[in-house]
């Protein structure tokens, strides 16, 4: 690769990783309302909502999201009056089908995701809250929530991680993201070993800041008594090392 | 192209009707994940061992695989395969002097994008299975006299397959999902039949709507089978 092709698919390149980047902005949100809104309801004291949302939970995360985005962008549009119909404005917008399709999808596997969450908390703290005469809502919002938060980041993490890969997707309906510029960048230049490579180091890069970021916010939601430091495993490597080391100049 | 009444000559098996090409794309996308997967699992072993083994770099080249293909869309590996191993087999074959064109079809690059991508994931489910299996084992075929390679097929692996059982099956109902988007590479299986037939008959909803259904019960009998494998092997 010259370094005309080569500056030429970093702008291409440059160009597209903001569309990933707002792709998965919008999607993470959505997602997460509707995540929030199937917890509620699988957790609700009626019957029908409860199947209701178990139904959307178990479908979305069985059906392949490339499946959802084709019904959503390609199926729709065979009805006459939807066409017709004001929310076709929203509807023939590649965009915005998959962020619709998208958030859908992240939201079930989302709500799996908070039901590990809401789970994975003591009974006990739950039942000392009670004990301390803390309401209901009290306790859910001051112990079950915070607790169930942390709880759940890490998979969480692992959710935003999918989310972010599941935005290559998009191009498959004429919306031009990374993955997208990259075949047509593969196929015009030949160079697909270092397209490949280039790409490849960019959504590495962008998932390794957002779980840094997310490793942060858990840290700051962990009370101060049970933080461990950052990067522990790292620096006891470092230190292991360096004493090693010491050891060996000494003998 | 009436709507109503015409759904059964839609899925009429001769003639113009369905049935018979999405027949013939499921077992399309059947056999690329089945054969994907097996050779997925094989590789995923392999790449496990390499991580745990005591060569260094054997072990960072498995580690770099796995972060690299569970980090990228697998769409992209998918690009990467379909335009690159045309290219890396003939500069390959130019190697032992054979200079004519060489090329992949789409099914073989289906085959080998899901046996790439369910290595990386089941290698880690494969480790996370040799983590769990208590200290006690290693030390008993070591006492039975066993040497390490002999040991490592007769007691750890068996087990390790028992404990990884859960894991994958999750990689495969992702190989299953994955081949959805081999479409793309207009390799014949379900999704692209569907694309066809919904273009044709200018009926997308109904054709994409089939498929879902299709792939929800797919994947709702494979949870169940590895649940019942699950349970059948828990005192195995």
């Amino acid at each position: 690769m010259d370094l005309e092709t080569a500056l030429h698919v970093a702008t291409e390149l440059a160009g597209a990783i903001w569309v990933t980047l707002a792709l998965a902005a919008v999607t993470l949100p959505f997602g997460l309302i509707l995540a929030g809104l199937a917890t509620w309801a699988r957790r609700s004291r009626y019957r029908a909502l409860r199947g209701v949302a178990s139904a959307y939970v178990l479908a979305f995360r069985s059906i392949p999201l490339l499946v959802q985005i084709f019904v959503l962008y390609y199926g729709l549009s065979q009805f006459a009056w939807l066409r017709a119909s004001p929310a076709w404005i929203v509807l023939k917008d590649p965009f915005a089908c998959a962020v619709i399709a998208m958030s859908v999808c992240a939201g079930a596997y989302t709500a799996e995701v908070m039901r590990g969450g809401l789970a994975a908390v003591p009974q006990g703290a739950i039942e000392a809250a009670r004990a301390l005469g803390l309401s209901k809502f009290k306790t859910f919002l001051l112990v079950t929530i915070p607790i169930a938060i942390r709880r759940a980041l890490p998979a969480y993490s692992n959710e935003i991680v999918v989310t972010l890969k599941s935005t290559s997707l998009a191009c498959t309906i004429t919306v031009m993201e990374l993955t997208g510029v990259a075949k047509d960048l593969m196929s015009q230049t030949f160079a697909v070993i270092e397209v490949f490579c280039m790409v490849a180091l960019i959504y590495l890069l962008i998932n390794m800041v957002l779980i840094f970021l997310l490793r942060l916010v858990e840290r700051w939601l962990t009370p101060p008594y049970q933080r461990k430091p950052m990067f522990a495993s790292a620096r006891r490597a470092v230190a292991k090392r360096l004493s090693a080391e010491a050891v060996s100049q000494k003998g | 192209m009436g709507a109503s009444g015409s759904i059964i000559d839609l899925f009429a098996w001769g003639g113009d009707g369905w049935t018979r090409p999405l027949l013939t794309g499921l077992g399309v996308t059947m056999a690329c994940a089945c054969i994907g997967y097996v050779l997925g699992v094989v590789l995923g072993l392999a790449v496990a061992f390499a991580k745990l083994g005591s060569n260094r770099w054997l072990g960072a080249a498995a580690t770099l695989y796995t972060t690299l293909l569970r980090g990228v869309p697998p769409l992209l590996v998918i690009f990467l395969l379909f335009f690159g191993t045309n290219g890396a087999l003939m500069w390959v074959a130019r190697g032992f002097g054979y200079t004519g064109y060489i090329e992949v079809d789409a099914f073989t690059v289906g085959v080998m994008a899901v046996a790439f991508v369910s290595a990386a994931y089941s290698s880690e489910v494969f480790r996370g299975a040799h983590a769990a299996i208590p200290v006690g084992q290693f030390e008993a075929y070591t006492a039975l006299g066993l040497r390490p390679f002999a040991g490592l097929w007769t007691v750890i692996i068996p087990q390790m397959f028992r404990l990884a059982l859960p894991g994958l099956g999750n990689v495969w109902i992702m190989a299953i999902k994955e081949t959805t988007l081999l479409s793309v590479i207009s390799l014949a299986e379900l999704m692209r039949v569907v694309g066809v037939a919904g273009r044709t008959t200018g009926q997308p909803f109904i054709f994409y709507g089939v498929a879902a259904l299709v792939y929800l019960v797919l994947v709702a009998i494979s949870s169940r089978a590895f649940h019942a494998l699950e349970t059948r092997m828990r005192w195995a």
